[in-house]
């Protein structure tokens, strides 16, 4: 009974030593989970003080619901763009992937001035009461998500011009991450808006 | 180490990593290199931790606040708490050990992302070097590694927000080491080789990198609404405000509870590799021992409020909490009879890294079984903030954990470096350690159950001879690390050639050159099926089949 068995083994491939997209697509999806539980802290604490910590009676803390659905809107939206642009790039159609692409950068923009927008109307500020501070930490948070996201975006759309750029049909791995990052965000978007708005 | 001619790998890219030594102060990708880094850059955080930790044993030899003044005093306890746990410990059990060896055993060149790797390790240095300086820019945090609001919001915010900030580096480092080790395990496996084969540390890494990615994050999110606190003034954790102190304890605590698992099951691991080498048997228990494992990952995240029971914490809450942390106490458990079980019988050679594992069986059951007392809210209530936690704790932390630190470091010394360590050396290491580790702890336990309040620069002097005694034994635990420190640089330099495999060990990183060359095997990687089969004749193990070729052999 020998424990080694080196000669009846295959060679180690080279696509397993340096081609490794499976690895990193897997490697995004687990930072992701990383990502998530920090949401998931916020919204632990924002439930947590929703349920122990009442609002005083002179708070001042209302929000309005137009914006944030417009919001939800431009966000589910992007979404579907961003999985035409990857469509396209699988089909080898760079132009058509760019203008996906550009679309979901502006969609994501439009979010960002609709989130300024409702920030300077709201009629409570950062530090106004508990409930005020929690708003802005979490959409804050998650605006953060949503302009690095565009950026990434932005930097996915350099990249995919043709012939120069570096993001092709043979090398989807850039348009793959941002997409299973900017999906990621969304639903962030949809649990945040649920619990902040809704409930 | 001893080896500075390093042979030009004839992988693509190679060339541009410095060779030599300078490699190890460089962005190298290299899993050893980087688990050396770790090793080191912990090692000189873990001296300063220690020289911190003398300035409290010097400040408590007398009942009144004499050493140093009290804002000081507090500032060196929290400098102490957080070099210690997230400079020392997590990174060196974690970082050095997992990088250096969890490629080996999954058989592969590198880790999965050795880019990131590198990232990792290099937002040590200057996280720790920002900690440490904000003692001498405008005085360290005061409120102790837990940062507690309200004192954390109360006390000069400068230290406190450097704090967070080298903290939050930290964490982000331990998560991208995390990310790292889930997919190296889970993906980056050689072909044939199947999970139930791994050798254990690859499961106490898996299990622990679970832990750090879904709790770590948590800890980030606490601290940035705590800089909020302290710096936009808002109110999450100040009740002034309107806000709610006991938020922040649950969330601080569910990291930090597992934070206990990141820093013992890879210990775990480590000393479940050490173990069969030394007494040439199988592990005791392997599929027992990865259920265990992720038994203990799972209640490890559901147990976290069993260190709030004098927070106010509901009956509901108390009971849950003590419940899950009783059932904790199972897992573990079969972990420590299958290393009793792996020790009976055995051929054992009691060599200084198996000194220190039987050191780490002993001081481990020992804070255990305080921990499990400390789980029962009636004794809970009783010596909550006390030094019968400090004594539990280091119980876990020095006893557990540092001591599996030096074992594996006298285990795998000569695969490293390729010299033996000096072993007279290494076994009076062992017992300096050892009694100055129980003379300094133990009678803490007595002092905690007489109501001696923890983290207070100043204490009854009916208390004063009895941390007289602890301060002995923290001496004679500084003095220890002197035989330590002389044997690993003497050694590494003068020791005796150790040869490829000196412990005649099964597992992956033994049969190649010690050290290893770039690519960690010459040929192609060998596939250990059953990493623990010590149970036939040495003379009937084959160990020179698989060996890579020894590329560093001729710079001798």
């Amino acid at each position: 009974m020998t424990t080694l068995n080196p000669s009846s083994s295959e060679t180690i491939s080279a696509t397993e030593e340096h081609g490794h997209a499976d690895h990193r697509m897997f490697g995004v999806a687990t930072f992701l989970v990383a990502d998530a539980m920090t949401f998931a802290g916020f919204f632990a604490a924002y439930l947590t003080f929703h349920a122990v910590n009442p609002l005083q009676p002179d708070a001042v803390y209302e929000l309005e619901l137009p914006l944030p659905i417009l919001n939800t809107v431009l966000l589910l939206v992007s979404s579907a763009t961003f999985h035409k642009a990857g469509q396209n790039l699988r089909k080898g159609a760079s132009k058509a992937c760019r203008q996906w692409l550009m679309v979901t950068a502006l969609l994501g923009l439009a979010f960002l001035v609709s989130q300024m927008v409702e920030y300077f109307t709201l009629p409570f500020g950062l530090t106004d009461n508990l409930f005020a501070s929690t708003f802005y930490a979490l959409t804050g948070f998650h605006g953060l998500h949503v302009t690095l996201g565009a950026l990434m975006i932005l930097i996915v759309w350099w990249q995919c011009r043709t012939p120069a750029g570096r993001v092709t049909a043979d090398n989807q791995f850039p348009l793959e991450a941002v997409e299973l990052y900017w999906h990621f965000v969304d639903g962030i978007w949809v649990v945040l808006f649920l619990i902040l708005y809704l409930l | 180490m001893t080896v500075s001619l390093t042979p030009q790998s004839d992988q693509p890219g190679s060339p541009l990593q410095p060779t030599g030594w300078l490699r190890y102060f460089s962005f190298s990708v290299d899993h050893k290199v980087i688990g050396l880094q770790y090793l080191v850059c912990g090692f000189l955080f873990y001296l300063v931790g220690g020289a911190l930790a003398g300035a409290i044993r010097t400040e408590l030899l007398s009942p009144i606040s004499d050493f140093m003044p009290r804002d000081v005093y507090n500032q060196v306890l929290t400098l102490h708490g957080t070099v210690m746990i997230f400079l020392w410990i997590v990174p060196v059990v974690n970082g050095a050990f997992g990088n250096y060896l969890i490629p080996f055993y999954v058989g592969a060149r590198d880790m999965a992302f050795p880019r990131l790797n590198a990232v990792a390790f290099w937002l040590i240095p200057p996280a720790g070097l920002l900690l440490i300086s904000s003692y001498f820019i405008t005085g360290a945090a005061q409120s102790g590694w837990t940062a507690y609001p309200p004192l954390s919001i109360t006390t000069p915010a400068s230290g406190q927000i450097i704090w967070i900030l080298s903290v939050l580096l930290l964490g982000a480092s331990s998560i991208f080491g995390g990310v790292n080790f889930i997919a190296t395990v889970l993906k980056l496996r050689r072909p044939g080789l199947k999970l139930m084969q791994l050798p254990m540390y690859c499961w106490a890494m898996l299990g622990t990198s679970i832990l750090v990615v879904l709790s770590t994050p948590v800890l980030a999110g606490t601290l940035i609404l705590l800089s909020f606190d302290i710096v936009a003034h808002t109110g999450f954790f100040n009740p002034g405000l309107g806000g709610n102190v006991v938020v922040y304890q649950h969330l601080f605590w569910f990291y930090s509870h597992p934070a206990v698992y990141i820093m013992v099951l890879p210990a775990f691991g480590l000393v479940s590799e050490i173990l069969p080498v030394h007494c040439r048997k199988p592990l005791f228990g392997y599929a027992t021992m990865v259920y265990s494992i992720m038994a203990i990952v799972i209640l490890g995240l559901v147990v976290w409020a069993h260190h709030m029971f004098t927070s106010g914490t509901p009956p509901w809450m108390r009971l849950f909490f003590t419940i899950a942390t009783a059932f904790i106490a199972v897992p573990t458990g079969i972990k420590f009879f299958n290393w009793l079980a792996t020790l009976w019988g055995g051929r054992i050679s009691l060599n200084s890294a198996v000194l220190f594992s039987c050191g780490f069986i002993i001081n481990f059951v020992l804070g255990g079984i305080t921990g499990v007392a400390l789980a029962q809210v009636p004794f809970d209530v009783h010596v909550h903030d006390t030094y019968f936690v400090v004594a539990h704790f280091h119980y876990i932390v020095y006893g557990g954990t540092v001591f599996v630190i030096f074992a594996s470091i006298y285990h795998w010394y000569p695969k490293v470096t390729g010299r033996m360590l000096n072993e007279p050396l290494g076994r009076l290491h062992f017992l300096l350690t050892f009694i100055g580790f129980n003379l300094c702890f133990a009678p803490q336990h007595w002092l905690g159950l007489n109501g001696m309040p923890r983290r207070v620069a100043e204490y009854d002097p009916q208390f004063a001879f009895i941390n007289q005694i602890s301060s002995a034994g923290a001496l004679l635990m500084a003095i220890s690390t002197l035989p330590f420190l002389w044997n690993v640089i003497a050694s590494a330099f003068r020791g005796e050639i150790a040869g490829d495999n000196p412990w005649q060990a099964l597992t992956p990183e033994w049969l190649t050159s010690s050290p290893p060359p770039v690519e960690n095997w010459k040929g192609e990687a060998p596939l250990v099926e059953e990493p623990y089969g010590y149970g036939i004749p040495l003379d009937q193990i084959d160990l020179k089949a698989a060996s890579g070729s020894d590329l560093w052999s001729s710079g001798k």
